[in-house]
């Protein structure tokens, strides 16, 4: 497309899950969704709780294997991986969870949560490995006596930091970010949000950053994508989205105070996904009857 | 200025710990008055979830404790336990941190919510349940008399919230002690609590812990701001957050993402030895002072700041 090289290309990912023993229920998580991330970019994914951020992030990386759609990681499609391919693909893109706490085993100490990944791998012997797990360490903002505490040992922003460390130790391509600040205090979550930005850039890093706080996502990413019930219903420039809303969901999200109640979500109903329209350039938004 | 519907005097409150006492609360005075909502913000382990739970006399019994809170004039802690039992939850309310721990799982909605009036109120089976169908419908909870009959984990995080706050207002107490309740929820359901809250607690006081600035700013009609256990500076919700006197304040809001996502350097500071002088004083670019310990000081009308920049002996 106009020549631009697009690092992840995700196209028309669905995800459902079934629910209910005895009668069956399907709930379709991820409904039809596309974008792009170019190179260097963070794309922001905001949206409500249970409007799908989070399995569509993990749908992303097969974490969840998508019922269909295709996802393609700089020429490679993932999708098509098998197991044992998808394994080797797995250092080129990794995530962030929102609990760095739960993310970290508890029995490890930091030296060896850093360690493990590199291990796994197989990159490098074991002075290697060492001497790239103390320059990680290094990096994400620790230091020497940080080597031999456990999860325990470390604050909440301490431990996003070693996960951080974790994740960069294989120079990942693409990571999905889902909730890294969102249990940290203000004053750690802006040290976290600088790092995570810094070393993006650094690394040279893609990014999908999930978040449900739009102050967060207008200071961290170049786009954003707005998702309700499963589906991006605008997506477009970061400024442009969240000051120049074109959805009316986009409108309720960014409003500053909502008075009105809102109406309770339907019983899941899915009806075609409506056209993508491009209002500006660059900026899409789901066509609305109204 | 009517009289104070809770008085804190000194409060400190130490835990014994093998490396030593970690004073989670140092020195904290401060008034609650009638239908005020003060939101008390910090950092975690600032010691905001301690002095709340201080109040309630909730904490481990081998807790040091010192002080006094004084509750429409009762000592709250000179209270034989029996008495505190019927001020909990009748006269002061509370909403603990974390909706998806503070429900237990294997009663319904419903039947946690009429614990409340039953116990305090003495109401009898289909009365009580009836009081819960009303108070859940009061936190606009769709449906309550089904919803009443569901168990917590039907419920989504808003309306486990909402039926928390139903919880503590069983039997309406006139102070409300609320800790984190926007906690963990997305930013359109946090509003809603938000709206919820102003409009139930029109008439009551509340201490609404948080540290969520934006939660604070929109909902309280003071701020007091914690530090290492102490309260550092405390004045009206829109001049501490617009106008901050104190530079740990003011680093906190610079490092909100939409007013520059400035951290502030170092972090916060042992509790059981705390630094000398000031205690914010190794991570403070403003002033260096470790030898005077500042007290809190006027710098305007109803706001005090515990800084050596106005605190001039």
């Amino acid at each position: 497309m106009h020549g631009v090289c697009f690092m992840i290309e995700v196209n028309n990912i669905r995800t459902s899950f079934s629910t209910g023993f005895i009668r069956r229920r399907v709930v379709r998580a991820v409904d039809g969704v596309s974008f792009q991330v170019e190179e260097d970019e963070t794309l922001g994914l905001v949206g409500e709780s249970g409007c799908g951020k989070t399995t569509l992030g993990r749908s992303i990386l097969r974490l969840i294997e998508p019922d269909e759609g295709r996802v393609v990681v700089n020429g490679t499609d993932i999708t098509a991986l098998s197991r044992s391919d998808l394994r080797r693909f797995r250092p080129r893109m990794q995530m962030i969870f929102q609990d760095a706490y739960a993310s970290l085993n508890p029995r490890m100490r930091v030296r060896e949560s850093v360690a493990e990944p590199l291990k796994i791998h197989r990159m490098g012997d074991r002075a290697a490995i060492d001497r790239r797990v103390r320059e990680l360490v290094e990096e994400v903002g620790l230091n020497e006596e940080h080597l031999n505490r456990r999860p325990y040992e470390l604050s909440g922003g301490q431990n996003q930091r070693v996960v951080l460390a974790r994740v960069l130790a294989l120079r990942p391509e693409f990571i999905v970010a889902d909730e890294p600040t969102s249990a940290l205090d203000v004053s750690v979550q802006a040290q976290i949000l600088n790092l995570i930005r810094d070393l993006g850039q650094e690394y040279h890093m893609s990014c999908l950053y999930i978040s449900h706080d739009l102050g967060v996502i207008r200071a961290i990413s170049n786009r954003v994508a707005v998702m309700l019930e499963g589906r991006i219903v605008e997506i477009g420039k970061t400024a442009d989205v969240l000051d120049r809303p074109s959805h009316p969901y986009t409108r309720r999200l960014v409003a500053v105070p909502v008075r009105e109640t809102p109406e309770p979500l339907e019983s899941p109903v899915f009806p075609a996904a409506p056209a993508m329209v491009e209002e500006r350039p660059g900026h899409w938004v789901e066509e609305t009857t109204a | 200025m009517n009289a104070a519907l809770l008085e804190v005097r000194g409060l400190k409150v130490g835990f014994p710990t093998p490396d030593g006492l970690v004073r989670a609360s140092d020195t904290v005075d401060l008034e609650l008055y009638h239908r005020e909502i003060l939101g008390l913000i910090g950092e975690t382990g600032s010691g905001k979830t301690v002095l709340g739970m201080a109040i309630l006399r909730l904490l481990q019994p081998n807790t040091v404790i010192e002080g006094e809170i004084r509750y429409r004039g009762r000592d709250l802690l000179s209270l034989p336990e029996d008495e505190m039992r019927k001020v909990r939850g009748r006269e002061i309310g509370v909403v603990l941190q974390n909706s998806g721990t503070s429900l237990n799982p294997v009663y319904t909605v419903g039947d946690q919510i009429a614990e409340a009036a039953t116990l305090h109120q003495g109401l009898k089976g289909s009365e009580a349940r009836h009081r819960a169908v009303e108070l859940l419908d009061a936190v606009r909870i769709p449906d309550p008399a089904v919803m009443a009959r569901e168990y917590p984990h039907r419920f989504s995080g808003g309306m486990r919230e909402r039926a928390l706050i139903a919880m503590a207002l069983a039997c309406s107490p006139s102070l409300l002690i609320a800790d984190e309740p926007t906690k963990g929820l997305d930013a359109v359901t946090k509003r809603e609590i938000i709206d919820l809250f102003a409009e139930v607690n029109r008439d009551r006081s509340v201490l609404f812990i948080t540290h969520d600035i934006e939660a604070a700013a929109t909902l309280a009609t003071r701020v007091a701001v914690m530090y290492a256990g102490e309260i550092v500076e405390i004045g009206a919700a829109g001049e501490v957050l617009s106008d901050p006197a104190h530079p740990y304040t003011r680093g906190l809001l610079a490092s909100l993402p939409e007013r520059g996502m400035r951290p502030i350097p170092g972090s916060a500071p042992s509790l059981i030895t705390p630094p000398p002088g000031c205690r914010f004083s190794p991570r403070c670019a403003t002033k260096d002072c470790k030898s005077e310990h500042p007290g809190l000081v006027e710098v305007g009308p109803g706001h005090y700041a515990r800084c050596m920049l106005y605190d001039r002996g």
